[in-house]
Parts: structure tokens; C-alpha cells; sequence
């Protein structure tokens, strides 16, 4: 008893550890700074920290930028870094959940169908609605509804084959719903090919410079969602034991993956709405971070939000800068320098953490 | 303390369990044994309501399927055959686990979970291994972190599958004189699925011989373990010998026909 009690402070937790905490964090900001600071217009460190300080309502502060410069600043660059990073957050952040509720290292946010559902409905938004409509407000509602209603359709084929403690069940389920819609995409792609460039980049992703408003849109979403996760992400260390042991150690099982799923497929679908199908980054962050930490999913989890969003972030300042003014699609950058950034990881860390 | 009236646990259309009625009492120690295949495995999930089943199950008096799934682990505590042991976990990492039924769903371990979790540590001689990760672990230390999370649970009942299946004799026979001191020391309640019908007869107060989800004998050892119960319901022959007050199970290799 006395013995125990003396090493009660040996039994931890590898949370966040200070050290990784402070790194995601610096690089978090580092990220934001380089992604408001880049672009075609340079405005200047000085010029900015005094604009930012000027919008703090600072007293004695005042911007020196133009009207057309503080525009740049706080109605593009600004909001589409909050953007990237929301979006790079919350993909990172789902991938890691998905990974864990499914016990599946290669487990995406668009595992269960959101991505194919996304597609189908920004593709016949393109199509079908006329120009003017299209652009600002219906292709993320519509992109947003079709990831919601094929994420929906692949718990009924889930549920429906009555084995619904089966967490593959699901898995095959979201394949055989994914396979479908992505053919009706394919089909109504294919009847209306004058707009198959529209489609196509949509689908290899980009962070829009839109203003404030995308970011009002999947902002609610995108925070609920990772309250919930993160609310929860002791659970899902448990449940890295397994359906059987997690019930054994009092976890209701179903009830816990289903408010999983439907927070990281919610904000993944708010997500791919605005940004379209950004790949690798819910693979690459946890997995990057896994590695080089070691951690459970206790700590996985926040450390994927922070440095999820930062990776995007500095994607998309590659994605606008590198061909300006050309867009490069975002979807081709996190591959492009994801990959090799990932193989030097798995070749340092071998017979490491994981 | 464990009370069965009728079990019967159907797995694809086919009664794996059949009509089991048993009674366990406050620090009993059961060992179901029976040959591949008899159910063993199948009702302790039911017991700990892993798997669907009808008749009557009761704990400490009350029914299982009225207790909510938390209640229920703080009740009882199983050390499954083949624990998922993830690699990355460490050894205090995986036994706080144990603590899960005493958290509120959003909690964290407090000083409390940290105390229970060093005590059975410091049990199964795990205390310099607690920073360690399971991945590094030799076969003998990863069961004792799994018995060790069994113990942090603080559970009255512990259902134990095949626990030292992988065990060398020396390490099963450690893992089971633990067992036998905890239950001593703390009222434990254990019931065991056991292969090794002589450390069955070592440890167990009382058998529950299983054959095709029937029970076919329960009682004592001396009166479970009769060389005709043995070759009628496993299709072994053996000898049963008296090793000190305890039986042992010997196999007798076949008359070679020449």
C-alpha cells in the first residue's frame, strides 16, 4: 500500500507533453504568419502587426496600409488562411478518429462515403445550376448535402445487414455507397462535359479566396466537431483495444463510434464543401505525428488540429505562390510534397514508435 | 454472487450454450474446463454480456442485462484469451485503462485511478516496466499487464479466459498463485476457462465440466476429474493421481498395436 502509493507518480500519461505542445503551436503560428504574409502584394511584417494591432482597437496604433492593401489583408489573405487552416484541422483531426474508431491505419475522413457524396453534389450543381447561382453559396450547400446524405445512406446499408456491432460492416458499407455515387458522378460528369475542367478541379481541391463568408459557413461545424472529438478522445484509446474489451471496460461502444463518426463525418463534409477533396492530409498528419511522437490518441488527437492546420496552411501558400498568378490544385501539393516529407518520417522512425 | 438459471447462448441458428445453470459463490474459485469447442469461451462473454443470450444471469443479486455497461465493468472484469495489446502503449498507460468504468465518459484519471492503477502495478511486480511499451514486452510480462489492468478495474468477479495459454509452466504457475493470493486477499470471485485440467485441479475449488454447451459435471474436482468423465467427454484416457492433497491428470499414451 505505502509502496504503491510512492509510485502513484510514476503511473502517467503520455498527454501533451510540453515540449510537443509549444512545437505544434510555434508552428502553427509560424504557418498563419507566412500564409498572411505571402502573396503577390507584399505588405510588410511591420505594416501588418500594426494593421492587426490598429483592428485590436490598440490605443495609439494605427495601420499604415492602403484602404486597397488593409482590403487584401483582412477580406482575402486573412480569411483564406483561417480557411486552410479550419479545413487542414479538421481533416487531420477526422482522420485520426477515423483511424482509431475503425482500428485502421488507412482509414480517411472520406472513408464512409462523404467524399464520393461531395462530389455528386457539387458536380451536379456545376451541371444544373445556372452561373450565377453556383459560384458563391449553392456548390458548398450542395457539395455539403451530398457528403451528409451518402455518409447517412451508408449507416442504413450498415445497419441494415443486422451486425451493427461490426465495425467492417460499416466500412464495406461506405465502399459499396462511395462506388455508387461516384459512378452517378462519372455519368453526369460525362453528359455534361463543357464542364469537366470546372469539375475537375474542384475535386483536386482548393482553398477559396472568398472572403469571410465560407468560413462562416463551416465554422460551426467544423468547431463542434472537434469539441467532440477531442471531448472524447480518452474513448478512443480504449476503443484501440477493441470492440469486446472496450464494452468489458464499460465503454457502450456503438454509442461512442456513432457520436465519433457523425462529428469527424460532419465536419469533413463541412469541410470538403468549401475546399473540395483535399487527399493525404488525414493520412499523413496523424501518422507523421504518430511516429515521430509516439503518443496515444489522447494527445494524438489535439497535436492533429494544430499541426493539421498549419500543414495546410503552408500548402496552400505553395498552392498560390509557386505559379502565380496560376492556382496549382491543393490536392496536388499536400501529394506532391506530403509524399516524400512522409517517406523520410517512415525511414527515420523504422522499428520506432509506431 | 453469480447466479446462471437457463443460459442459452444461439450463435448462427446453433445453441453453442445450452440451458447452463450454475451458482458461483463470493470468492469462489470456478474453473470451467471441456474440450474445444464445449462453450467455455461463450459463457463467460455471456456472463459479462458480450454476447446475447436468454435464461437468467444475476450478480450480486441483480440482473445483468439491468445494469448499465459502466456498472457492469465496475462488477466484473474479464482477462480475454488474446488481448489486443496495442504496441505503442505504455505498461501504466494500458492499466489506467482499467480505470475506464470509474470515469465519467469526458473524465480524466484523477490521483485516485493513479493509486489504484500503482497498487496493481506494484502486485504483479510491474512498477520498473510501467513506462515501458507493450510492443517490448516479453509474452509473460504482457499477461501480467493485462491481469494488472484486470486488478486496476477493481472488480469483484474476474472472468479469466484461457489466461496462461501462452505461459511457460513457471509463469503459469506464478500468474496462477497470484491469482490464488489476490483472491485471498481481496474476496476475489474468479471464474476460469482452463485447458490444463492438473492446474484446474491445483487452483479451482470447484469444476463445471462443459460438453456441446451442456453442463455435464460440476462439482469438486476429485469428483469431476474420474477417468471415465475424462474419456467419455474429451476422448482422452488418463490416469488421475493424488499430488498432495490436490489431483494431477496424467495422459496415458495408447497400447501400440504391433
Amino acid at each position: 500500500m505505502t509502496i504503491a502509493a510512492e509510485h502513484a507518480s510514476d503511473v502517467r500519461v503520455r498527454g501533451l507533453s510540453p515540449v510537443w505542445a509549444l512545437s505544434a503551436v510555434a508552428f502553427l503560428v509560424l504557418s498563419l504568419a507566412i500564409g498572411v504574409l505571402a502573396g503577390p502584394v507584399d505588405l510588410g511584417v511591420g505594416a501588418v502587426l500594426e494593421s492587426t494591432l490598429a483592428r485590436l482597437h490598440v490605443p495609439g496604433v494605427s495601420t499604415s496600409l492602403t484602404p486597397t492593401e488593409e482590403a487584401i489583408l483582412w477580406e482575402i489573405r486573412v480569411p483564406r488562411v483561417i480557411l486552410a487552416a479550419l479545413v487542414g484541422a479538421m481533416l487531420s483531426v477526422a482522420g485520426a478518429t477515423y483511424q482509431g474508431v475503425f482500428r485502421n491505419p488507412l482509414a480517411d475522413p472520406y472513408l464512409l462515403g462523404v467524399a464520393a457524396g461531395a462530389g455528386l453534389g457539387a458536380t451536379i450543381a456545376i451541371a444544373y445550376l445556372p452561373e450565377g447561382l453556383r459560384g458563391q453559396r449553392a456548390l458548398p450547400v450542395a457539395a455539403f448535402v451530398g457528403g451528409s446524405v451518402a455518409v447517412l445512406l451508408t449507416y442504413a446499408v450498415g445497419r441494415s445487414a443486422r451486425r451493427e456491432r461490426d465495425a467492417a460492416t460499416l466500412v464495406l458499407a461506405g465502399v459499396t455507397v462511395a462506388a455508387f455515387f461516384t459512378a452517378w458522378q462519372t455519368f453526369v460528369q460525362q453528359q455534361n462535359s463543357e464542364t469537366l475542367q470546372q469539375v475537375y478541379s474542384w475535386i483536386l481541391g482548393n482553398i477559396p479566396s472568398t472572403g469571410w463568408s465560407d468560413v462562416v459557413l463551416i465554422l460551426p461545424y467544423v468547431a463542434v466537431a472537434i469539441v467532440v472529438i477531442l471531448a472524447l478522445r480518452r474513448v478512443v484509446d480504449v476503443l484501440s483495444l477493441g470492440d469486446d474489451e472496450a464494452a468489458s471496460l464499460g465503454i457502450d461502444v456503438r454509442r461512442v463510434r456513432l457520436a465519433l463518426v457523425v462529428a469527424a463525418t460532419l465536419g469533413t463534409a463541412a469541410a470538403v464543401a468549401v475546399s473540395g477533396l483535399i487527399g493525404f492530409v488525414g493520412i499523413i498528419v496523424p501518422h507523421a505525428i504518430r511516429l515521430l511522437s509516439g503518443v496515444g490518441y489522447r494527445a494524438l488527437l489535439p497535436l492533429s488540429v494544430i499541426i493539421g492546420a498549419g500543414f495546410l496552411v503552408l500548402a496552400d501558400v505553395i498552392a498560390r505562390t509557386a505559379l502565380s498568378p496560376a492556382e496549382i490544385p491543393l490536392g496536388v501539393v499536400t501529394a506532391f510534397f506530403g509524399a516524400p516529407f512522409f517517406a523520410l518520417v517512415l525511414r527515420t522512425t523504422r522499428g520506432g514508435a509506431s | 454472487m453469480i447466479e446462471l438459471r437457463g443460459v442459452t447462448v444461439e450463435l448462427g441458428g446453433r445453441p453453442v450454450v445450452a440451458a447452463v445453470d450454475a451458482a458461483v459463490a463470493d470468492g469462489e474459485w470456478l474453473a470451467l474446463i471441456g474440450p474445444n469447442g464445449a462453450g467455455k469461451t461463450t459463457l463467460l462473454r455471456a456472463i459479462a454480456r458480450l454476447v446475447p443470450c436468454s435464461g437468467e444471469i444475476e450478480l450480486a443479486g441483480r440482473p445483468v442485462g439491468a445494469l448499465s455497461r459502466s456498472e457492469l465493468a465496475r462488477l466484473v472484469a474479464v482477462v480475454p484469451q488474446e488481448p489486443s495489446t496495442p504496441p505503442w502503449m505504455t505498461v501504466a498507460e494500458y492499466v489506467l485503462l482499467g480505470r475506464t468504468p470509474h470515469l465519467g465518459p469526458l473524465a480524466k484519471e484523477g490521483a485516485r485511478d493513479r493509486d489504484a492503477a500503482a497498487r496493481s502495478l506494484a502486485r504483479l511486480d510491474l512498477l520498473p516496466l510501467a513506462d515501458r511499451r507493450l510492443g517490448t514486452l516479453s509474452g509473460g510480462e504482457k499477461q501480467r499487464a493485462v491481469v494488472a489492468r484486470a486488478l486496476a478495474q477493481e472488480a469483484r468477479i474476474v472472468l479469466l479466459d484461457e489466461p496462461t495459454a501462452a505461459l511457460d509452466i513457471g509463469h503459469q504457475q506464478q500468474a496462477f498463485d497470484l491469482l490464488d493470493r489476490l483472491r485471498e486477499e481481496s474476496g476475489l470471485t474468479l471464474v476460469a476457462a482452463m485447458h490444463d485440467l492438473t492446474l484446474a485441479a491445483q487452483y479451482a475449488d470447484r469444476m463445471l465440466l462443459l460438453d456441446a454447451g451442456r453442463v455435464v459435471a460440476d462439482g469438486a474436482p476429485a469428483d469431476v476429474l474420474t477417468e471415465v468423465m475424462i474419456a467419455s467427454h474429451y476422448g482422452a484416457s488418463i490416469d488421475v493421481v493424488p499430488v498432495g492433497d490436490r489431483l494431477a491428470v496424467v495422459p496415458r499414451r495408447s497400447a501400440r498395436h504391433t
